[in-house]
């Protein structure tokens, strides 16, 4: 027990944020509409990539070991173009908001759309703000049962169309869809379209603003991309204090700023914060707060954006009376833009100069080499063609390194050796070394595999054994 | 007047019991934690009816469900044998050159091979078939009974010297010394010319006097140029490859006292598909002939 009677965790305050329209609430729902239909529907464009391949054009196939991007397919050992999309998504992170302050959270967060998805299905039931309180503090009767069962029972609705749509991206969409409502799914898919449809219920339902101040890190360490130079979602105190009713301020003749009290930018905040005490880790910065009081600025006929979506300096300058001067090309935002440019150029150049031939060869373990007839010294290697094309290929190998050295291949001619499309052949190898050509112990040498159809050739280095003399 | 059932300090209330003055607070376990308790009790009866649970003298309850894991067991191993059994049939109906020329076919055999040889030769060949003194190198070139796809499977199949296997390959190299059939000038001068045959004699003069002995003695089985007879399993004598090893004292206590190896049949203890696979497998780990 804590001294004092106080506690560990604060209070869960539930907040109802009022409707309101305006700019900001406009972009948030273009915004909201166009991320909901790229993620719903990008599982079912389709893309042909010919017989034996699937046709869903984004689709990661864990059991057969393949990622596709329309034209794009990638096998597991080139999974470092994962690594890059995420520095890339961070850099753009980074570079997004040391210019443009929080735009991801408030804007394009999952967490944000979904919660405000889900608060627009609960106003459509349940009505605004205020008939949510009084809905919220009535004894339950068979209307309020109603009400809040439709609501949950839309919800949850979303939440599944959430979850299986997650499925999609990891099993051909059609064929999920009709398996899951015949029961004929896997019973994974059925376990992660449930973990994904209860994840999106209770985070987007119930924890929403919750998971933003407690949950995220991101808004603990993002004030290290800020500057005086960011845009920000800001409360002009300059004129906005001392704030007060505005009948009040007639009738006692004092000072009076433009902020007349009304609360409605509290009212409106998904998160609940007061935008007019500055800068907080709960405030997302969607701006509903601009529209909120924006629109009381202009019943009142005072200037509007008392409630501003601008950079500190500008606030400074203009609480000064000086013209705001604005600098997006400051060293931060720079170098963020040169670290995008960069990964993405790598990125691009290393994806067009991609191997579609790889090769690996394991040496034998035992025994690590053996004596012949003649006195030769014969290696044995497990070799594999990883054939990463959709088109059957044959391909040459070639050995250097060690004079006189020769090669066979079980099962297969080594100047004419055939893998299926997409897929690895596996072929046991045999080096055959003279008697005396191979110096005592290991020595380098080298294996040269040919794509007969287009020159693409794989060098690989490898070692021969020989006793130890 | 305080509350008696209240504590001052804390304003909690306590349970009534007191000890040298101090009464101790009421503080009860956690609804929650209470609730899921009765849950886990409510969940264990449940287990018990449909799971095997309780021990008596002789037997254990069997459960609702019928569950053991040894039936489970079963169950997985029969569902691996059917996985592989269409595999399986196809090694069976097809000769193992044909196998060998099936890219597919051979992949599987190889694997199963691998398994079967880990299994039932490694032992002896050692794993990949090095080998070990007295028991053949498998990846090396020198094929004492054949190294063909056919040599190899007759050798899995029958065994070598197998006592209990008619078709068994099998001879018997004589007992020259111990038997007396070669004096120990004999065996020493002989023993000299095999060595000279890949050009290691350190006694030039005994090698030429031990070329008759070798011409009335072991060309017949071994050849008139010590090259060996595939047919009575005799070794090729004029490469580098030694069964029992290839310094003098070696080769003479073979002569004296020679060692012959036995390998088991394989007929009976595995199946024709596996003995088929072992052939592929084997015949790979050094190209076979």
């Amino acid at each position: 027990m804590l001294a004092g009677g106080s506690k560990l965790y604060a209070d869960h305050v539930k907040v109802y944020p009022q409707r309101i329209w305006g700019k900001f609430r406009s972009i948030k729902w273009a915004i909201l509409a166009m991320l909901l239909l790229i993620y719903y529907l990008v599982p079912w464009i389709r893309w042909d990539r010919g017989p034996d391949a699937p046709d869903q054009a984004v689709l990661i196939d864990m059991a057969g070991r393949r990622a596709y991007f329309f034209w794009i397919e990638i096998w597991p050992q080139e999974v470092y173009y994962l690594a890059g999309l995420l520095i890339l998504g961070a850099f753009g992170l980074f570079f997004a908001t040391s210019l443009l302050g929080r735009v991801w959270c408030g804007f394009t967060c999952p967490q944000t759309v979904w919660t405000d998805l889900f608060m627009q299905v609960e106003r459509w039931v349940e009505g605004d703000r205020n008939a949510r309180i009084k809905l919220d503090g009535e004894p339950v009767s068979l209307g309020k049962s109603v009400r809040k069962l439709t609501k949950h029972g839309i919800w949850l609705l979303i939440a599944l169309a959430t979850g299986g749509a997650w499925a999609m991206y990891f099993d051909d969409a059609p064929t999920l869809l009709r398996n899951f409502f015949t029961g004929q799914a896997g019973e994974l898919q059925y376990v992660f379209v449930g973990l994904f449809t209860a994840t999106t219920y209770i985070l987007a339902g119930w924890a929403r603003e919750q998971v933003c101040i407690y949950m995220c890190p991101w808004p603990r360490f993002q004030a290290a991309m800020f500057d005086e130079h960011t845009m920000l979602v800001t409360y002009e105190e300059w004129r906005g204090e001392p704030r007060g009713p505005l009948k009040r301020a007639a009738a006692e003749d004092k000072p009076q700023g433009d902020c007349i009290d009304c609360g409605l930018c509290v009212r409106v905040c998904p998160t609940g914060v007061d935008i007019r005490q500055g800068q907080q880790l709960a405030c997302i910065g969607c701006g509903l707060c601009v529209d909120a009081c924006n629109s009381v600025m202009a019943k009142i006929n005072r200037p509007l954006e008392l409630i501003t979506y601008d950079a500190l300096s500008a606030q400074a300058d203009r609480a000064a009376g000086r013209p705001p001067k604005r600098r997006f090309i400051r060293p931060r935002t720079v170098v963020y833009f040169v670290m995008i440019l960069a990964v993405g150029i790598g990125m691009l150049a290393t994806l067009s100069q991609r191997a579609r031939l790889d090769v690996s060869l394991l040496a034998d373990r035992a025994p690590l080499f053996v004596r012949l007839k003649d006195g030769g010294i014969q290696n044995g290697y497990t070799l594999k063609i990883l054939n990463m094309l959709r088109e059957p290929g044959t391909f040459s190998l070639e050995v250097e390194g060690l004079p006189g050295i020769e090669t066979r291949l079980i099962g297969a001619d080594s100047s004419r050796i055939a893998v299926a499309p997409d897929d690895v052949g596996t072929f046991r190898l045999l080096l055959l070394v003279p008697k005396g050509a191979a110096p005592s112990g290991s020595s380098p040498i080298t294996v040269r595999v040919t794509n007969l159809a287009n020159g693409e050739v794989s060098i690989h280095d490898a070692t021969f054994n020989a006793p130890q003399q | 007047m305080t509350d008696i059932n209240r504590d001052e300090v804390t304003g909690k209330p306590t349970t009534g019991h007191e000890w040298d003055g101090i009464r101790e607070l009421n503080t009860p376990l956690p609804r929650w934690w209470l609730l899921v308790l009765y849950a886990c009790i409510v969940w264990s009866i449940g287990y018990w009816v449909v799971y095997p649970a309780w021990p008596s003298l002789t037997n254990y309850t069997k459960g609702m469900f019928g569950y053991n894991s040894r039936a489970e067991l079963a169950e997985n191993l029969a569902a691996a044998e059917a996985a592989q059994s269409q595999w399986l049939s196809r090694i069976d109906q097809n000769s193992v050159e044909a196998i060998e020329g099936d890219p597919e076919l051979l992949n599987f055999a190889m694997a199963g091979g691998r398994a079967a040889f880990n299994e039932n030769c490694a032992p002896c060949h050692a794993t990949g078939g090095a080998g070990r003194p007295g028991f053949p190198v498998l990846a090396d070139d020198e094929w004492i009974w054949g190294g063909t796809l056919a040599d190899i499977q007759q050798t899995i199949q029958h065994g070598i010297r197998a006592a209990d296997d008619a078709e068994t390959r099998i001879t018997d190299m004589p007992r020259f010394g111990i038997d007396g059939l070669l004096d120990r000038t004999q065996v020493n001068d002989v023993t000299e010319f095999v060595l000279s045959l890949s050009g290691r004699a350190t006694d030039q003069a005994a090698a030429e006097a031990g070329q008759q002995i070798f011409a009335d003695n072991c060309a017949a089985c071994h050849g008139p140029a010590g090259q060996g007879l595939r047919e009575f399993g005799a070794p090729n004598l004029t490469d580098e490859i030694w069964l029992y090893g290839g310094e003098k004292k070696e080769v003479i206590a073979q002569i004296h006292n020679p060692k012959m190896g036995v390998m088991p049949h394989w007929i009976g203890r595995l199946d024709s598909a596996r003995i088929k696979m072992l052939t592929v497998y084997v015949h790979s780990l050094g190209g076979g002939e």
